[in-house]
């Protein structure tokens, strides 16, 4: 192999050049993807069973989501995806400083999603719009409209889990990127990072019209 | 006279800290090996105290709450802690690299984690021993499990995190598969064991992430009362039912492929024959993993999904018969006018020949649906299941211990007393197992503590073949242990097999091979290479 410049310092011992170690890590990443896409798909399915079940439900509640601040949301995230893609194309770069603006960038969006989240949330908390047998809301028709709030909860949740996961990521990056691990040569996991985020950033593209939006 | 490598993965280097900071896939395979046997031990003294409980009608050791608990703890101990990461897990980590020609797994990092987390699903699954168990039996269906008082939750969560274990397991492995062959190493070229590894991989990264799901909803449910799985609230319990067998159906897969992967091997290196019809074994792995997806509908048969799906359910089924049918035919193809020897592996595996056709076979009468709503939850399906999984798995998993042993330690354990110990198994096995077709058939139900007076003799008869049965893992517990101490020094190759790791030193050196071996021939290819008299310079 064409590993004539010694033995990089980032190269496990177990891979024959850098090469193979990257697509490793690559591969890697996109089985990782397939499980989160399986994981969420159960609940995707869930909700498409209990929306056909109950529609009416489905419709009179989804009314009760703030359509302006999901929206805000999904612009807030599609950014984010953005940034993170920058951060990466500019560590290919060797741009080390704008590297670290773009991570720190893609960190308080993330943020904003979450505090966004946080409103939301407690608005559906203060009226009693709450999941299963905590519900206590009485202003939707029908029986059980509490099944829609379950399914909302359950699947925001699971993917605001996932945001707070990717930002705890990302901080690792920030310290990685100033303590100047990664260069041009090797970012694997800045690139991983930016696919997971990628990949959160789709869910949400579901979810927001799947319950913000359809009637 | 061959002597032990002074340097080997086992002793360097050096310390109780290196191990548990070890990197090294041949010790992380020993780790999970340890672990496994001790679930296995666990699992097997509740079998047999449930057993010794169905002597006879009535009390007679524990009551029926206790036996609930325990058939619920022997099965879920046996399943998610030992069977599902029992030979991927421990072989497939000591040998994958070694048979591919690679130095380690692709990611030992997150090799090591997987093991870490394996201890920390098993500390919680047995948490619940202690705060109650669980008497729900291993499927944890609703709405029993979110009723009753036992601690479901520590159980299943215990479950959930198993499960990332096994899917860092599969991901692992399928990168490595891709990316860390040999040179030479086409996937024609890898070995069947190695293909079944990488089947199994696929359903464990496909399959697990919807269990995942499945338990945590189970878990929401009961501590926040969701609503998702009770009918009382608009939910419906048959769904959980759904999301369970999506998984589990598929997770009986990834306990017998890599055991039907352990087969090949066997069946060709003790015939000394090169295998019959590698590639169809070899696609017959991934046809099996394909159909698992498309079958779970046959566990509901009688749970209330329509009549069309079961139609289709069942119908489905069968084909699970095809490639399972294609591998038990290539195998014997393979035996056939081969030089046979008959040292314990292969007893092993013709046990498996012998127990996993009986379990497959009825496993077809089950996907018919008329005969099924007869059948279901009665001993038919516990004799059944154990015949796959026991009998099929274990004993594949018992002929790759006994193989690869001398490559673990160095030392070769006693032909002679493994021989009694398979006779015992085989012989033990039957007698508890052939038995509850019977009972089955004539309506014995599963999961019951107490029973009709008729059932006595056969039920009487299943427990005294349990103590065989366990009299041969005792006598087997004994030589193996008394071989990595004392047994004679086995060699690099005592079998004279052609894969890769039997090139390298027994045990291997921390590094796997002294350089990255090439492929000059394949790995079964017995008939260009001259394998007997490697047999004879072994000694
Ligand atoms: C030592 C030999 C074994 C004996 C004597 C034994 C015995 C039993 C008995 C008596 C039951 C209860 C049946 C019922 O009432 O439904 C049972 C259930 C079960 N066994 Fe075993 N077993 C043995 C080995 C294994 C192995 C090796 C496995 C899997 C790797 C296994 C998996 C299971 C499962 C999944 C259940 C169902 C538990 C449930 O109903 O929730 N067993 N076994
Ligand atoms: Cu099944």
């Amino acid at each position: 192999m064409d590993q004539t410049v010694g033995h990089p310092e980032f190269l496990q011992h177990h891979f024959s050049d850098v090469e193979q170690q990257r697509e490793s890590a690559k591969l890697g990443m996109w089985i990782f993807l397939l499980t989160e896409v399986l994981l969420f798909g159960g609940l995707f399915c869930a909700y498409s069973i209990y929306r056909s079940w109950n529609p009416e439900i489905f419709h009179n509640a989804h009314r009760f989501l703030d359509v302006y601040l999901g929206t805000l949301n999904t612009v807030v995230l599609i950014v984010s995806s953005v940034t993170m893609a920058l951060a990466i194309r500019s560590m290919q770069l060797d741009r080390k400083k704008q590297t670290l603006i773009f991570l720190i960038v893609t960190l308080a969006l993330a943020a904003a999603f979450l505090v966004v989240k946080y409103f939301e949330y407690s608005h559906k908390f203060h009226l009693g719009q709450l999941p299963g047998k905590f519900y206590t809301f009485t202003g939707i028709e029908g029986t059980n409209p509490h099944i829609f709030f379950s399914v909302y909860f359950l699947m925001t949740g699971l993917h605001g889990i996932h945001v707070i996961g990717g930002m705890a990521v990302i901080t690792w990056l920030i310290f990685k990127t100033r303590g100047r691990t990664f260069s041009s040569q090797y970012y694997t996991p800045i690139e991983m990072t930016g696919l997971y985020w990628h990949l959160v950033d789709l869910i949400w593209i579901f979810l927001f019209p799947l319950f913000y939006l359809v009637g | 006279m061959n002597k032990l490598p002074d340097k080997s993965y086992l002793n360097d280097p050096k310390g109780l800290k290196s191990w548990l900071l070890t990197r090294d896939h041949k010790r992380i395979g020993l780790m999970y090996l340890y672990a496994i046997m001790t679930a296995f031990l666990l699992g097997g003294i509740f079998a047999m105290i449930i057993r010794l409980e169905l002597l006879s009608p009535g009390k007679d050791l524990i009551d029926a709450d206790t036996y609930n608990q325990f058939f619920t703890l022997h099965g879920a101990i046996m399943i998610f802690l030992f069977i599902i990461p029992s030979i991927p897990a421990a072989f497939g980590n000591f040998v994958l690299p070694l048979m591919i020609g690679a130095k380690d797994v692709a990611f030992p990092r997150l090799n090591l984690a997987s093991w870490y987390i394996y201890i920390l699903g098993s500390l919680f699954a047995l948490y619940s021993i202690i705060t109650g168990a669980v008497d729900t039996g291993w499927t944890f269906y609703t709405p029993y499990s979110t009723e009753t008082t036992t601690s479901v939750i520590s159980m299943t969560l215990g479950v959930f995190i198993l499960g990332f274990s096994s899917i860092f397991t599969g991901l692992n492995f399928i990168v490595t598969i891709h990316k860390l062959r040999a040179p030479g190493m086409t996937w024609f070229k890898m070995p069947l064991f190695v293909w079944a590894l990488y089947a199994t991989a696929i359903i464990q990264v496909l399959a697990t992430p919807v269990l995942g799901i499945t338990l945590i909803l189970l878990i929401i449910e009961r501590v926040v009362g969701i609503g998702i799985f009770d009918p009382a609230m608009g939910g419906d319990p048959v769904l959980y039912q759904h999301f369970f067998w999506f998984y589990s159906h598929p997770a009986v897969y990834i306990m017998i492929l890599p055991g039907m992967g352990i087969i090949s091997e066997l069946i060709s290196v003790f015939s000394h024959k090169k295998i019959f019809g590698y590639k169809a074994i070899a696609f017959s792995s991934l046809g099996i993993a394909f159909v698992s997806f498309l079958v779970w509908g046959h566990h509901m048969f009688v749970s209330g999904q329509s009549e069309l799906a079961a139609m289709i359910f069942s119908f489905l089924t069968f084909f699970v018969g095809i490639p399972s049918g294609i591998k038990v035919f290539n195998w014997v193809t393979t035996m056939y006018r081969g030089s046979i020897s008959l040292e314990a592996p292969m007893l092993y595996a013709l046990s498996f020949l012998f127990l996993f056709t009986i379990g497959g076979l009825t496993g077809i009468f089950l996907g018919a649906l008329s005969v099924d709503v007869h059948l279901h939850d009665t001993y038919f399906i516990v004799a059944h299941f154990h015949y796959v999984m026991m009998g099929g798995t274990v004993m594949a998993f018992l002929g790759g211990l006994h193989y690869w042993w001398p490559k673990f330690w160095g030392r070769m354990y006693s032909e002679f007393w493994a021989r009694i110990s398979v006779a015992l198994i085989f012989v033990g096995f039957n007698v508890t197992f052939f038995s509850q077709f019977i009972l089955g058939s004539q309506g014995m139900p599963r999961r019951y503590y107490n029973y009709l007076d008729q059932y006595q003799p056969l039920h009487g008869f299943s427990t005294f073949g349990s103590w065989i049965l366990g009299l041969g893992f005792v006598v087997m517990a004994v030589y193996l242990i008394h071989a990595i101490f004392r047994g004679k020094v086995a060699g690099a190759n005592p079998w004279g097999a052609l894969t890769f790791e039997w090139t390298t030193p027994s045990p291997p050196p921390h590094e796997n091979f002294d350089k990255i071996p090439t492929m000059e021939h394949g790995p079964y290819d017995y008939d260009k290479i001259v394998p007997r008299s490697t047999l004879a310079e072994s000694d």
